[in-house]
């Protein structure tokens, strides 16, 4: 694991997607992996009848959660404590790193087995655990897959959705004997047979493991339960087997009551792999005697999430569940895949949340809520009804103002401040259109009818597109000299 | 009732034929439309690039031209979109309230054209003549933002001569998108040429959507790579009649 | 870990203020949000029919005994010379089907991994999802138990299985560890598609006890 992988650096997104548009294979793997998943999804929303009341009670149980945050949190660490557990808090990804390399330094290990978490990645846990001289074994299929490779995830819920499987089975053959039990020497590509040697390779891991990592999709307040979520019994093994828990928590992973759980439970398996339910769902509240870890540690962890909070129009961005439904569905992630939005958090709910906890002033974080045609899909397909597109546009706005005091304004800048000038007064823009026309007569005499490669800034469009060339009147002449064509000549 | 034609800046400087084709379209249903010429932008170029302070004055000139109207209808899912859902949002910004209660007086009496014809008007056949075969890409904004559903489907059903064939992957986004076209011009162009090939599979003569943002970035792809097909504005088509067709 | 204990107290302090500061002038919910109603069992199939049905499209093994059949449903269920690992509280009527049965005395993970099956009972069996929940009572033991063996025999009564998500919620005691199963371990990690057997046991093999006639 030397290969440092990290996002940081990675250019803005236009950049990044284009290098990405260029790799056949990768356009090919996505278009194959979200294609299936998005039938599965279909199918299975399909089934339920009152879906979008299901819907308004998930977006209404994390609302509830965020908007009395302060009291939740205080819930949520009593009834922990009062089960056992141990309660940090960490302000942001370095003061939570400390905190799991303390724990881990006190009891001597050298190794943690990790439950995939988003969390996790966002602070650079493992990075941080390794420079501390702690290997961090990922667990999951997809996040095996991504830390053999040295690779970077490009998907929520599968990290790993570029690689087709002939490139698993080559990163199994190359990587899995460097850290621990090879791969089989008649490795094949089938699935069940990549999935049979992780398997292998992991399970002594497994076994010998004393303290796992997790992190949790929710944390009920009034009962102290933490839920994961999960498919293949990697999360179950490291919350089980291991001595030591340490799980980090986002404070937005708040679900008041036990009860309120239940939409949630509902929508996100629907949601996220296409399946009536995941295969497996493990809450635990604190410590069992004589069941699973006997020291548990919950670091609630906020690295921005107080700054989307206070984002009135943003905050929505923390009722998500990080089922990845709106990356399934994105024409844009779907071509340009995961690593153009340089994050973890990648996609639509990328493209809003990296700008939410991060603040604007980063031109690549900046670029992100312009990774949009703005379609709608992803609102459409939220368990939680984030309207994405609104806050994308918000946050858009935020970037624009910015940059209002900029001493030498972008030309972009001064093109809006002169449409706001001629939107302001219809002669103004008639007198525009005029222009517009004069140039559209002389073409059309020559015989044109569309417009070819452009120079400059036009040259966006029109490297890939032809342009209609301007009529010889516009449409508001037209109703002037025709009366509305009741005398057209 | 009082109609007023909002055109659209696009169409006014960019497809005028449009506009003419809703003038004569609703004259033959009997609707007199008023082009109130104040008119300029709805606004959604600047909201939609983050530029809210830039989109105060077009917001200003449209509650200006269409104050007092019963009806205001549109050629264009995305600007009935934008008077719908963003001019409050621009009013709130600008601290003005008194254009925040006229916006409250526009907004909910903007119709995109199906809307109009199928649910003010109660018309699913409008008596329009075209020979030809026909396929439909329901644009965004009027799909997800506005919901018009079947309703521009329903009408071209009714359209005699016309041969409707289906869209693949239809509801998919052509990548438009505003500025994004320019912005992320790759990728909007890799959603567009994937637009393209799909009406190209379905060997229809002319691709139909009710807007002509979306059918100029879908039509510029499709005649870069010489396809022959026609793009229309659905209005066009539904204008269209055997006495004088499109 | 005495000397970081300062720190981490202004870390809760700070952050709460944050989240205070947030949501100056919110108003929060204090009701609990009431969720809509779950799915019913078809009336054409029948609520544990229902439920079998659905634990069979996880391609999980799933058969009907009727009360006094449990033994021998039990005894099919498991491969012949099989190493069984049960849990104490497992009930006399399906431990009776088990030859020479292990019982679990604090085995240690690597001695779990070494028996061939399991078998338990369960607390909840959810019809529209196929799910069976665990809740870790002495009649199906501690989790590792049902994790670690390869082959998991889970027994479900039939006045256990309840409609739907929300109908098994107030069965449920959130103090208990719990473990929601939906067919055997998979993942769909390679290219989306769904393939059986990864860390959790590969083969889940349900016995759905009939009401006596």
């Amino acid at each position: 694991m030397s290969t440092p992988h990290t996002f940081v650096g990675m250019p803005r997104f236009p950049e990044a997607a284009r290098a990405a548009l260029a790799d056949t294979q990768l356009r090919h793997n996505l278009a194959h992996a979200t294609g299936v998943i998005r039938g599965k999804r279909a199918a299975v929303v399909a089934e339920v009848e009152n879906w979008e009341e299901l819907r308004l009670a998930g977006a209404a149980v994390k609302e509830r959660a965020l908007l009395g945050l302060d009291a939740q949190l205080v819930q949520l660490e009593e009834s922990l404590t009062a089960r056992g557990a141990v309660v940090h808090w960490a302000r942001d990804a370095e003061e939570a790193n400390r905190i799991v390399i303390d724990v881990a330094r006190a009891h001597a290990v050298d190794e943690v087995v990790k439950v995939k978490s988003m969390v996790t990645q966002e602070i650079g846990l493992n990075e941080a655990l390794e420079a501390s001289g702690i290997a961090a074994w990922e667990t999951d299929l997809a996040e095996l897959i991504v830390q053999l490779g040295g690779d970077l995830p490009s998907h929520i819920l599968v990290p790993a959705i570029h690689r087709n499987r002939a490139e698993i089975r080559d990163v199994f053959r190359r990587r899995m004997g460097q850290v621990g039990r090879p791969a089989p020497d008649d490795l094949t590509d089938e699935p069940a047979v990549l999935a049979g040697a992780a398997r292998e390779h992991l399970r002594e891991k497994f076994l010998r493991a004393r303290m796992a990592v997790s992190g949790a999709n929710f944390a009920v307040a009034d009962s102290g339960t933490l839920v994961v979520v999960e498919s293949e019994g990697n999360g179950r093994m490291c919350l089980t087997l291991p001595e030591v828990l340490v799980s980090i928590v986002g404070i937005e992973k708040v679900v008041p009551t036990w009860a309120e759980l239940d939409p949630l439970l509902r929508l996100l398996p629907r949601s996220s792999t296409g399946e009536r339910m995941n295969p497996y769902t493990s809450t635990w509240t604190g410590i069992t005697p004589g069941d699973g870890p006997q020291e548990v540690h919950v670091v609630l962890l906020d690295n921005g999430r107080t700054r989307a909070l206070a984002d009135e129009v943003g905050r929505q961005a923390l009722r998500c569940i990080r089922c990845s439904a709106c990356l399934n569905v994105c024409p844009v992630y779907e071509r340009t895949g995961g690593h153009a939005y340089g994050s973890v958090y990648p996609g639509p709910i990328g493209a809003i949340l990296n700008p939410l906890l991060k603040g604007t002033g980063d031109p690549q974080t900046d670029s992100l809520p312009y990774a949009s045609s703005l379609c709608g899909a992803c609102f459409e397909a939220c368990p939680v009804r984030i309207d994405i597109p609104e806050v994308l546009v918000h946050l858009r706005s935020k970037v624009v103002d910015s940059h209002r005091d900029d001493r030498v304004p972008k030309p972009e800048a001064v093109a809006f401040r002169g449409a706001a000038w001629a939107f302001a007064d219809a002669r103004r823009l008639d007198r525009a259109e005029r222009l517009s026309s004069v140039a559209g007569r002389v073409l059309r005499r020559r015989g044109r009818t569309s417009l070819g490669r452009l120079p400059g800034p036009g040259g966006a469009w029109t490297d890939a597109r032809d342009l209609p060339v301007p009529p010889a009147e516009s449409f508001r002449d037209w109703w002037k000299r025709t009366d509305g064509g009741r005398c057209d000549g | 009732m009082r109609v007023a034609l909002m055109v659209t800046c696009v169409n006014d400087a960019m497809f005028p034929g449009t506009g003419q084709a809703v003038v004569r379209l609703l004259r033959r249903l009997g609707v007199e439309v008023d082009f109130p010429q104040a008119q300029t932008c709805c606004g959604q170029p600047m909201v939609n690039t983050g530029y809210l302070d830039e989109a105060v004055p077009a917001v200003r000139s449209f509650v200006r031209a269409f104050e007092g109207y019963d009806a205001i209808v549109t050629p264009s899912g995305s600007c009935a979109g934008s008077a719908r859902h963003q001019h409050q949002l621009v009013a709130a910004r600008s601290g003005d309230a008194g254009l925040a209660a006229a916006v409250a007086e526009t907004s909910p009496r903007t119709h995109e054209l199906t809307e109009f014809i199928v649910d003010v008007l109660g018309r699913t056949d409008v008596g329009a003549y075209f020979p030809h075969s026909v396929t439909y890409h329901p644009t965004c904004h009027s799909l997800r933002m506005l919901g018009v559903g079947d309703r521009p489907r329903q009408l071209l059903e009714n359209v005699r001569g016309l041969r409707l064939v289906d869209l693949p992957k239809a509801e998919e986004c052509c990548g438009f998108g505003g500025t994004f076209a320019l912005k992320n011009s790759d990728t909007s162009v890799a959603m567009g040429s994937d637009k393209a090939r799909h009406v190209r599979e379905t060997g229809a003569e002319v691709l139909v959507a009710g807007d002509n943002s979306c059918l100029m970035h879908i039509g510029g792809v499709l005649d870069r790579g010489r396809s022959g097909v026609r793009v229309m504005h659905l209005a066009e088509i539904l204008a269209s009649t055997e006495e004088q067709p499109a | 870990m005495g000397e970081v204990r300062a720190p981490r107290a202004s870390a809760r302090d700070e952050i709460l203020g944050r989240v205070r500061s947030a949501l100056q002038g919110v108003e929060p919910v204090t009701t609990p949000v009431v969720a809509p109603p779950g799915a019913a069992a078809p009336a054409s199939v029948g609520l544990v029919d229902h439920f079998a049905e659905r634990v069979a499209d996880y391609r999980a093994v799933v058969v009907h005994c009727p009360p006094d059949g449990l033994a021998a449903a039990v005894a099919a269920a498991l491969p012949e010379g099989a190493r069984v690992v049960v849990p104490d509280g497992l009930p006399d009527a399906v431990l009776a089907g088990i030859t020479a049965p292990v019982r679990d005395a604090g085995l240690s993970a690597a001695e779990l991994d070494a028996v061939d099956a399991v078998v338990t009972c369960c607390r909840v069996g959810i019809a529209e999802t196929g799910t069976i929940v665990l809740d870790h009572e002495p009649d199906q033991g501690r989790r590792a138990l049902t994790l670690v063996p390869d082959r998991h025999v889970c027994v479900v009564y039939a006045d256990q299985v309840v409609a739907d998500v929300p109908d098994a919620f107030p069965l449920l005691d959130p103090r208990r560890p719990l473990t929601w199963v939906s067919g055997p371990s998979a993942t769909s990690d390679i290219e989306l598609d769904r393939v059986e057997g990864v860390h959790g046991p590969r083969h889940l093999h349900v016995i759905v006890v009939d009401e006596p006639a």
